[in-house]
């Protein structure tokens, strides 16, 4: 018996831990639904457990500003916004449960997330079949809105509901191939790969763009992303004279990669996507100077919106960083924000009856100034602002190098 | 070829820290016959107070100067969380049936690792660690880092005092009677809770020890680092035969060896480059461990069954 109550507390702790962890990802502030008020939910999936939680919980913060603000304001009379985040723990199955959680909740009108490619394509088809509108802040795969048939020019739009405001890969891809190639003066490069779908199709249009430009592929590889000894491989670029590497994945790998590159005696930079621009990158890569890095909009210094967003998120006082996916996620909920305004607008101030297709509908009309530039969508959900800025490790910080708007055929 | 001193540098770096962890699994494993799947956040909340440590000393502590300190508080935190877990988790379960300790070893880590997540300062994403400044040194053509110095230091050391505790002291023959056959044991007046709680804080304190090469060679600890390499190490353990303390270490090198070579060549045979690289890595190291059960089912070592501790 004795053993039995044992067990019994046993699991009682680890059950216990297990609903503390679950309430700390929860929010409970803004729920005092205030007179006459109609509450006006916007779904929020990212990872808030995880390696990648940094990043997820940047996204749930900065769409819990974006609400908060909107609600201050009174943007849209008569209604309170309110979030809820669920955690997908980065993984597919778990996002697709999330998914099926917001179709269920009928105030959820919009959902913001997911930060994972490969989450979002378990979540984009039931939210699709329920018309629920999805805007990712971070999803760069272009497949996602175009289709496998983007690759040979025939993209048809995937998802009448999937939006994003990043960008894709194929443009990142493209702008970095050029920078790297006109401007950095690299020509030959060695690829390297997470196998994950941000990472894959990040590296797979970076080598078509880069090959397209001149520019030689020395050499390819795939790593474990939870991998964090990559010395084999480094032994084995070193044999290939690569002068740059380049590498499709999140910062977590490729700060030590970059390390033990380097350490190895190669004296060549390791450029990424946005998944590797974190102030995180540098802090855990001691020889991260001179790597590169794309990501999405112009530098944040250069948008005056982009101040008051990062003075907003500071005085609101989010104990997480806002991380890179948090002017994304900032604009992506606050679209949302503005298609329920129009959709309000258009019915005599009063949420429609059938609210997730009114929503829909207004998507299309959606244009404002965000965080982090000129917010709309063209055809097939992807963000019209195609600006892309290179950023160099300098003194141990990204500083920004160069910015343009790619031109993809 | 040129490189190949240096893909056997980095499999042995690698192998040697695998074995270190290794021991955890193959000591309590050959004591209590329980797989102790929370070894590997045994590993990592070690690798977290080496990094307290280093975070409370002043700033401009010499690193060099600041890794015993460190090591004892890994090995602290490692033992204690150890032993509380086979006080308060797997001795109430040791006469119950192998899978509830197993289950329980799961949830333990699951457990472990939520907690660091979430009060640990910061840990929700790696945290950095400390490192030697300086390039790498030449070691017969091979580049070896100065942090990889540390376990290619640690790792011999500590498997002679081990051997040396195991074969010449009377708690490591105690040890030894209680693997062979606790009842028996019992009888003849071993203490064999004290022996069973010993063989967790040893096998704890060298996980700590391979937490902080972990730090020194990557630069940085996380919360999750504990899943993959406690389960490298596991196959380690079986690799070598699980319950011989230098089969552990054995597997653990081979391993690396295996995981290096299979990065650095397998791409390169006429025909197998699709099957080559870093991430077949593990796919071959994993294909050598079945051929090795297949023809050794007790492992490298695993012969010697009667005299593992």
């Amino acid at each position: 018996m004795r053993q039995r109550s044992i067990i019994a507390i046993t699991a009682a702790l680890a059950a216990g831990s297990l609903t503390l962890t679950a309430c700390g990802s929860r929010d409970d502030d803004g729920k005092s639904s205030s007179g006459d008020k109609t509450t006006v939910v916007i779904g929020v999936d990212a990872p808030l457990t995880g390696d990648l939680s940094a990043l997820g919980l940047g996204i749930k913060n900065s769409a819990d500003l974006a609400v908060k603000t909107a609600n201050k304001q009174e943007l849209v009379k008569g209604v309170e916004f309110k979030i809820e985040a669920t955690d997908d723990q980065a993984q597919p199955s778990v996002g697709q449960q999330n998914a099926q959680k917001f179709i269920s909740d009928k105030d959820v009108l919009g959902v913001v997330g997911p930060l994972n490619s490969g989450v979002s394509q378990q979540m984009q088809k039931p939210l699709n079949d329920a018309g629920l509108t999805q805007i990712s802040p971070a999803n760069t795969g272009t497949e996602l809105t175009q289709g496998d048939g983007w690759k040979t020019g025939k993209s048809v739009r995937q998802f009448k509901t999937f939006f994003r405001t990043a960008t894709t890969d194929e443009i990142q891809g493209a702008f970095a191939a050029e920078y790297l190639y006109q401007k950095a003066g690299k020509k030959k490069v060695y690829l390297i790969d997470d196998q994950k779908t941000y990472g894959a199709g990040l590296a797979a249009s970076f080598k078509t763009n880069f090959t397209k430009l001149g520019g030689k592929i020395v050499g390819s590889d795939h790593v474990n992303p939870d991998d964090r000894d990559f010395n084999a491989v480094v032994a084995k670029i070193k044999k290939t004279g690569a002068d740059a590497l380049y590498y499709g994945g999140e910062y977590p790998a490729a700060a030590p990669l970059s390390q033990q590159l380097k350490d190895s005696g190669q004296n060549i930079p390791l450029m990424g996507g946005d998944g590797i621009y974190s102030g995180e990158f540098p802090k855990l890569n001691k020889k991260a100077e001179g790597d590169l890095a794309t990501s999405v909009g112009k530098p944040v210094e250069q948008l005056p919106s982009a101040k008051e967003f990062i003075a907003n998120y500071k005085n609101a006082g989010y104990k997480d960083a806002y991380e890179a996916y948090g002017g994304l996620t900032y604009d992506a909920t606050w679209a949302i924000i503005e298609a329920v305004k129009i959709a309000v607008e258009g019915n005599d101030g009063k949420v429609p009856s059938d609210g997730r297709k009114a929503v829909l509908d207004a998507m299309a009309k959606v244009k404002f100034d965000g965080v982090t530039g000129t917010i709309s969508f063209d055809e097939f959900g992807d963000t019209t602002n195609h600006m892309m800025t290179a950023y160099k490790v300098k003194n141990g910080a990204w500083a920004p190098e160069y910015s343009a708007a790619p031109n993809v055929s | 070829m040129h490189e190949l001193p240096q893909q056997l540098a980095n499999g042995l770096i690698l192998g040697a820290m695998y074995g270190l962890i290794a021991i955890g699994y193959t000591m309590v494993y050959g004591i209590v016959q329980l797989i102790n799947f929370a070894h590997g956040e045994i590993f990592m909340v070690g690798g977290f107070g080496a990094l307290t440590v280093w975070l409370t000393l002043p700033d401009g502590f010499a690193l060099g100067a600041a890794i015993p300190l460190m090591i004892l508080g890994g090995v602290i935190v490692s033992v204690a969380v150890a032993t509380a877990a086979e006080r308060f988790a797997y001795r109430p379960l040791r006469t119950a049936p192998r899978l509830a300790p197993l289950i329980t070893a799961i949830g333990l880590s699951i457990v472990l690792q939520q907690a660091v997540w979430m009060w640990y300062p910061d840990a929700k994403k790696d945290r950095p660690f400390p490192q030697f400044d300086g390039g790498p040194i030449d070691v017969l053509g091979a580049n070896v880092q100065r942090g990889d110095l540390f376990v290619l230091i640690a790792a011999p050391l500590c498997m002679v005092a081990l051997g040396l505790f195991v074969t010449k002291t009377r708690s490591g023959r105690g040890m030894q009677a209680t693997a062979q056959d606790p009842d028996t044991a019992k009888l003849m007046g071993i203490n064999t809770d004290r022996i069973i709680v010993m063989a967790f804080a040893i096998g704890a304190a060298f996980a700590a020890i391979a937490a902080v090469a972990y730090g020194l060679k990557n630069g940085q600890v996380g919360f999750r680092m504990g899943f993959l390499m406690g389960l490298k190490a596991f196959t380690a353990a079986v690799l070598g035969g699980i319950g011989n303390i230098y089969g552990a270490m054995l597997g653990g090198i081979v391993l690396g060896v295996a995981e290096s070579l299979a990065t650095g060549y397998i791409g390169d045979i006429p025909g197998m480059d699709l099957f080559g690289g870093g991430a077949w890595k593990d796919v071959w190291a994993f294909a050598l461990l079945i051929l090795v059960l297949l023809f050794r089912p007790q492992g490298l070592l695993g012969e010697r069954v009667a005299d593992r501790a």
